[in-house]
């Protein structure tokens, strides 16, 4: 019978680059520079790591997807090392294995890597790439603002929410991403703006805005995973940092090609919904906005972030627009979201997100958040998400203190 | 051993289509007329503009799927497609049009080409001599011509089909002329563009009102029909005034003459003859001659008598107007417009996985699940129904005429498409489906959830290093007028 992997992993230490556009950085130098914090944090050098999983989708050092970059960034002493990659839940993926390693007893101290290094591609947004062979003959040559923009349509005919409504909601979740951000010292966008700078700006995909979309930047962040007894030996001073579930849900199709009654709305996160129920089942959590202290969720564009709060139960069904113009998700609302600033500000590097999100919560938790310290903080959720809403994949974890 | 036919042989219905964007020929005019204000004459009305999505293949396959719409039940035995500017020169245009039209793998498939005749040639010869079955007459047009030309002013696109066999006919033969003459009022080298023509005076002296007058008068005298006695004339002249001139000297009454369309379209080309006789059949009362002739390379003459039967399908709408001279020059390709590294997209077509989803792509076909009754796209292995999920249960059912709505939408600006915002959306279908599907000919501000749709063969991508593209269906909004 499965046990699943509730306090079975603990993080030992973990870096984040600072994101934005490096020009002057390759991937090899984002990923020392992540892993230079955490092993510093960790207290151990790449001699004590057994095992590394790479999160990566465009860097590329063979023929053909291997873990090679990372080996030779960091110059591994030739242990296992594993390269995954599952779009935009990249990061989460990495973290996944290398949790999971651990759990199994498989080893003692493992590596999770997650990096991106998307500004050499010469223009801003994600690169342009195929969909496949047959996919290319007949799906729309789309983007990731259209393709989620795709639910602000849908959610407001669905929940008969006026569009500027949704609009001014959307507005207030990046306005205050960027009011987290300009305490972030690693953020790539610091800028505080107003709810009339979002509501003016250039429409990128409608209803979308140029600030209703996050940053596309270059980084890397990373986490040392280790078994409990070994983070409390190692460091008897703190805190041990557990994780308590690690979900993913992928889309099977449904999403895109079922009609029937039982079909996916177009106004929310199918799988998203999955994978939060399940970490909260594994993580023994009824009520999620009261037990989650703050969460980093996948804010690529502004409605995301917003439909997210529905799909994993922060807000009631319809509810959401009201929550965020209340200020629930606001730092210092009841539960904060994106308190490092999210995709939005902090930035975007595809293969380090999902690692991202958790380093805030190690570090919040930890108390080491600077101007941004959240004053209660447990028990922390991370969504990273992958692809795009009718096709995607979702991955949830919550991560806090031993025993929370 | 034959099947003997039902009714008598003829023309079974005729349509004539035109793409939605009809370019005001006054803002054609206001960027010419610093170095060209001659073309004053020519700038009354709209010409008809295919969208970068539209070519001869997907205009025929319009003309055609709303001809077989008008006709249920009509399984046509051949399936010939006439124009001067097919995409392909070596990869049957008709073929392409034939799949997306869901013709039996065994309709005879042709091109024909070269001349502004091609297609009422073909017509002319069909009725001439009757074969069993039902004869799928196509033709389109998509001239370029050059900028400040009159032929920029005259042409405009479209299409028109006629559907010729036994049954309910609207007009039977009554006699035809053809004639070959290297007469060369104006060329086209193969592979270019642009037309290169000689003086008009010279055209309607020695070209209409000689070798089209006496074709035209071997024919009435074919049939002992006295020029009086035509009561509708269709002769595509795209040269002002010819046509009356060539009735005025047959001693064809100046009101049988069919007005050319000039203002609401223009000449179609190869399609112009057979989009006018679908104008005068639907004018033309029962027992009415109605001569229709073509010229180019020679001509063709044909008369035709009008029976009681009333014309099935319907007329274009009066589309939209297009101010916009440089969005014309842009989708023509003769404008190089900066459109940013997203365009620089690398549209190489796997022609294997091409050759294995052409239902997929050429007749939009998913699948009903036999156990469950769901229709999903694409087609797969297992029913996407999460009650069902039976196996090897998908029989092929195409979405190509199935009514839909829209789900969700959005107008992107991000993605590069050559005739910005790029809409697309999920698309629920009627009886089952949903797919994720571009938008094609919807104005800005039209989309909205629910919107009712219907689905339009076009173009999806260009791959400009090859010379290839490739088709599929799109989605726009049903509107008032279209079928």
């Amino acid at each position: 019978m499965a046990s699943g992997i509730r306090d079975k992993v603990a993080i030992l230490g973990m870096g984040c680059s600072r994101f934005g556009e490096r020009w002057d950085a390759d991937a090899d130098a984002l990923m020392l520079e992540a892993f230079n914090e955490a092993a510093t944090d960790a207290g151990i050098g790449t001699r004590q790591l057994q095992a590394a999983w790479l999160g990566v989708c465009l860097e590329e050092n063979n023929i053909g997807k291997t873990a090679g970059p990372l080996a030779n960034a960091l110059r591994l002493p030739r242990i296992a090392a594993t390269r995954v990659e599952n779009a935009c839940a990249t990061g989460t993926e990495a973290l996944r294995g290398a949790a999971y390693a651990v759990a199994a007893g498989a080893y003692d101290i493992v590596l999770a890597m997650g990096v991106e290094k998307l500004k050499d591609t010469g223009y801003g947004g994600l690169p342009v790439r195929t969909r496949g062979v047959a996919n290319d003959l007949w799906l729309p040559n789309s983007t990731a603002p259209g393709a989620f923009a795709q639910l602000a349509s849908a959610y407001a005919a669905r929940h008969g929410v006026d569009s500027r409504d949704l609009k001014r909601a959307m507005a207030h979740v990046s306005v205050k991403s960027h009011a987290n951000a300009a305490l972030n010292p690693k953020a790539h966008l610091r800028n505080a703006i107003t709810e009339d700078d979002v509501l003016k700006a250039a429409t990128i995909a409608a209803p979308l805005g140029l600030y209703d979309c996050c940053g596309v930047s270059d980084g890397a962040a990373c986490a040392i995973l280790a078994t409990p007894e070994i983070a409390r030996a190692l460091h008897p001073d703190r805190e041990v940092v557990t994780i308590k579930a690690l979900e993913l849900s992928v889309s099977n199709g449904e999403e895109q090609s079922f009609s029937g009654v039982t079909a996916w709305n177009g106004a929310c996160i199918q799988t998203a919904r999955e994978a939060g129920a399940r970490a909260y089942a594994s993580a023994g959590i009824t009520d999620p906005r009261r037990q989650i202290h703050m969460a980093e969720v996948h804010d690529c564009f502004s409605i995301t972030e917003a439909v997210l709060m529905e799909d994993l139960q922060f807000s009631a069904e319809g509810r959401v627009v009201h929550d965020v113009l209340d200020g629930v998700f606001d730092r210092g609302g009841a539960l904060p979201v994106q308190p490092d600033g999210g995709l939005k500000c902090f930035g975007h590097p595809i293969g380090a997100s999902g690692l991202r999100m958790v380093y805030e919560i190690w570090l919040q938790i930890q108390g080491r958040a600077g101007q941004r310290q959240l004053p209660r903080m447990d028990l922390g959720l991370t969504h990273n998400l992958g692809g795009h809403p009718h096709q995607n994949v979702c991955a949830v974890s919550i991560v806090g203190r031993l025993g929370a | 051993m034959t099947t003997p036919m039902p009714g008598p042989h003829g023309v079974l219905a005729a349509i004539r289509y035109l793409p939605r964007l009809r370019l005001e020929r006054s803002a054609m005019l206001a960027q010419h007329q610093w170095m060209a204000p001659g073309l004053r004459g020519l700038a009354r009305g709209r010409r008809s503009m295919a969208s970068w999505d539209e070519d001869c293949v997907t205009m025929a396959v319009e003309a055609g799927r709303q001809l077989l719409q008008a006709l249920p039940g009509c399984v046509p035995g051949t399936a010939t497609l006439a124009s001067t500017t097919l995409p392909f020169a070596d990869r049957l245009n008709a073929a392409i049009v034939a799949a997306a039209l869901g013709l039996p793998d065994n309709a005879l498939t042709r091109d024909v080409s070269s001349s502004p005749r091609a297609a009422l040639a073909e017509l002319a010869a069909a009725l001439r001599q009757p074969a069993p079955g039902t004869q799928l007459l196509l033709s389109a047009e998509r001239r370029i011509s050059r900028p400040a030309s009159a032929q920029e002013m005259i042409f405009g696109d479209g299409a028109a089909a006629v559907a010729v066999g036994h049954g309910a006919v609207l007009a039977v033969h009554v006699a035809s002329v053809t004639r070959h003459a290297d007469f060369v009022d104006h060329f086209r080298e193969a592979g270019q563009d642009h037309d290169y023509g000689w003086e008009e005076r010279w055209v309607r002296d020695e070209g209409y009102l000689k070798l089209a007058v006496d074709t035209i008068r071997q024919c009435l005298a074919q049939a002992d029909v006295a020029p009086a006695e035509v009561a509708h004339f269709v002769l595509p002249a795209p040269l002002a005034k010819v046509n009356e001139a060539v009735a005025r000297k047959l001693g064809i009454a100046p009101a049988a003459v069919v007005d050319a369309g000039h203002e609401s379209g223009g000449d179609l080309g190869s399609a112009q003859p057979l989009a006018r006789l679908d104008v005068a059949l639907r004018a033309a009362a029962p027992g009415a001659l109605v001569l229709v002739a073509a010229f180019g390379s020679g001509c063709d003459a044909l008369l035709l008598r009008r029976s009681e039967q009333p014309c099935p399908g319907g007329e274009p709408d009066e589309g939209r107007a297009e101010t916009s001279y440089l969005k014309y020059l842009s989708f023509t390709g003769q404008l190089a417009l900066e459109w940013g590294m997203r365009a620089e997209m690398d549209n190489k077509t796997a022609l294997t996985a091409a050759w294995r989803e052409h239902g997929r792509m050429a007749r939009f076909e998913g699948g009903r699940c036999s156990a469950c009754g769901t229709v999903q796209f694409p087609r797969t292995g297992l029913c996407v129904n999460p009650a069902c999920r039976a196996q090897a249960t998908q029989a092929v059912v195409s979405l190509a005429d199935v009514p839909a709505r829209v789900l969700s939408h959005t107008s992107d600006y991000l993605a590069y498409t050559p005739h910005p915002p790029f809409q697309f959306g999920h698309v629920d279908f009627e009886g089952g489906g949903r797919v994720l599907m571009e938008f094609s000919d919807a104005d800005a501000g039209e989309l909205a959830v629910g919107l009712p749709l219907r689905m339009v063969y076009r173009v999806k991508e260009f791959d400009r290093q090859r010379g290839f593209r490739r088709y599929f269906w799109k989605a726009t909004p049903l509107r008032g007028g279209n079928p």
